[in-house]
């Protein structure tokens, strides 16, 4: 089992979201988060001044999938997250030890 | 209502009128609308600069109060209705392009229809069209210029596909209580003086909003759940449509004309936005353009001159004639608003163009259009 975590552009949830949906992906979390990569931030006024945010909103999806399904949900992600500017996110794949199903007690496998 | 992105876009537009239209009614814009008539179409400029517009009361407007005192309270009126417009373009208009529209729509659309319904010698006046305090000069006017601008905008990116949730409802909440104590000032302030005329519109105008409020309310209900934002929506739907017959209807006929409005106006949303799918975003035309319509044909329906000897009778008293005059200043002021707004917004579209490009409308007007994020803080 594997965990992908993907930082993604904020207007692009809801095409990753019904592509992922289309490969019946429903289980996933999102949050609101803010960082950086090579975009260099935006400047912002403040009365006769000016301060540079260079920590962008974005979203980060993390969705736990077999093994198996890990380049297609990837694959989804892509396509629909890319716009081919700088800011377009990473995503990143890490190993998961154990899931549990917290309703029922599911455990792995099952629980996905 | 807007997204977060949108927010202080949004209230800045509102805002900038304030300034805009307060500069350009005291140096021509007040003269235009109510200056000495010609050929009853326009004012002419002889209170340019506010000449002839002092401490004294006026000789030809509201005797009772100094004619300072009137112009003023005009300004808020042509404030307001530039105001209006905005709510339609929201979320992807050009700040520039909005400033000089809002210039140009001041001097060629709304002093002259002012001049029109409220100006000494204004045809739709001299034809004994009644509108007390702006269901055509403002609402009607200002709604159909909203739709003339959606037409030529197009749609926000992702409409209606994409979530455009409001980001907040609290504030859209008090912005509406405060517009309901405010319309006081606007339907009762007709009146021109203290008296039984500014009680009687005072309380029609707040009849017609409480009336309205519960009724869309208990539409919105029956289609799922009573929400606030519909309730809201229902008494500024209420204040728009009594703003016409304010002083002209007896306060209980302000209940009929309250719920009617909730009706009409609930269901122009639901055509225009859901079924046609025009983008009017804060649904400037199916409150102000409808209620504003409804509410003129209101005045031809409900008035009695017991209320207001000034007024009319209307039709539940067995005057038909008064119902077809409103009904023409209606087609008047639709046509004229629909068409001039229509030329200007083309005429600014093809020079600096009215719509943001397709960036700074998915980052937001907010940094793109000012510079500004409306919650700022370390992260978000």
């Amino acid at each position: 089992m594997k965990k992908i975590e993907a930082i993604i552009r904020e207007e692009r949830l809801e095409a990753v979201k019904k592509a992922l949906e289309e490969k019946s992906y429903f289980c996933m979390t999102v949050s609101e988060v803010s960082g950086r990569g090579k975009q260099k931030g935006i400047p912002l006024q403040w009365r006769v001044g000016e301060y540079r945010v260079d920590l962008l909103p974005k979203l980060k999806i993390e969705l736990v999938v077999l093994d198996e399904d890990v380049t297609v949900a990837i694959d989804a992600i892509v396509r629909n997250a890319r716009t081919g500017e700088t800011g377009d996110g990473k995503i990143f794949v890490l190993p998961v030890e154990g899931v549990v199903r917290v309703r029922t007690g599911d455990k792995d496998e099952n629980a996905i | 209502m807007v997204r977060r992105k949108n927010i202080l876009s949004t209230m800045m537009m509102s805002f900038v009128a304030l300034g805009l239209v307060g500069l350009l009614w005291v140096l021509y814009g007040y003269s235009l609308g109510f200056g000495a008539d010609k050929a009853g179409i326009i004012g002419g400029l002889d209170f340019i600069g506010l000449r002839g517009v002092g401490q004294e009361p006026s000789s030809v407007y509201a005797s009772t109060v100094p004619h300072l005192a009137f112009m003023i309270f005009q300004a808020m009126f042509a404030v307001i209705t530039v105001a209006l417009i905005t709510g339609a373009v929201v979320e992807r208009i050009k700040f520039s392009a909005l400033l000089v529209f809002s210039a140009l729509w001041l001097t060629l659309v709304y002093s002259p229809v002012a001049h029109w319904g409220w100006g000494s010698g204004g045809w739709l006046a001299k034809l004994g069209i009644l509108d007390f305090a702006g269901g055509s000069v403002v609402h009607i006017n200002a709604g159909v210029s909203a739709l003339a601008l959606v037409l030529l905008l197009g749609r926000r990116r992702g409409f209606p596909q994409q979530p455009m949730e409001p980001a907040n409802i609290p504030l859209v909440v008090l912005g509406a209580g405060l517009l309901w104590f405010g319309w006081f000032g606007f339907n009762a302030g007709s009146a021109l003086t203290s008296g039984g005329l500014a009680a009687s519109a005072f309380v029609a105008t707040n009849t017609a909003a409480a009336a309205a409020a519960f009724t869309w309310m208990m539409i919105s209900w029956l289609y799922r759940r009573p929400t606030i934002l519909g309730t809201v929506t229902g008494a500024v739907a209420g204040l728009a449509t009594i703003t016409p017959s304010a002083g002209f209807v007896t306060p209980l006929a302000a209940i009929p004309i309250g719920i009617l409005a909730a009706i009409a106006c609930y269901y122009s949303m639901v055509l225009f936005k859901t079924k046609l799918g025009f983008d009017d975003s804060l649904d400037v035309f199916a409150v102000h353009g409808i209620g504003g319509l409804l509410g003129m044909l209101a005045v031809g329906i409900f008035s009695s001159l017991a209320v207001n000897s000034s007024g009319a009778d209307g039709l539940l008293l067995g005057n038909g004639a008064q119902f077809l005059r409103q009904l023409l200043g209606v087609v008047a002021v639709g046509a004229y608003a629909f068409v001039v707004t229509l030329i200007l917004g083309k005429l600014i579209d093809v020079t600096i163009g009215l719509r943001v490009g397709q960036s700074e409308e998915t980052v937001g007007l907010d940094l793109s259009q000012h510079g500004e994020r409306a919650y700022g803080g370390l992260l978000r």
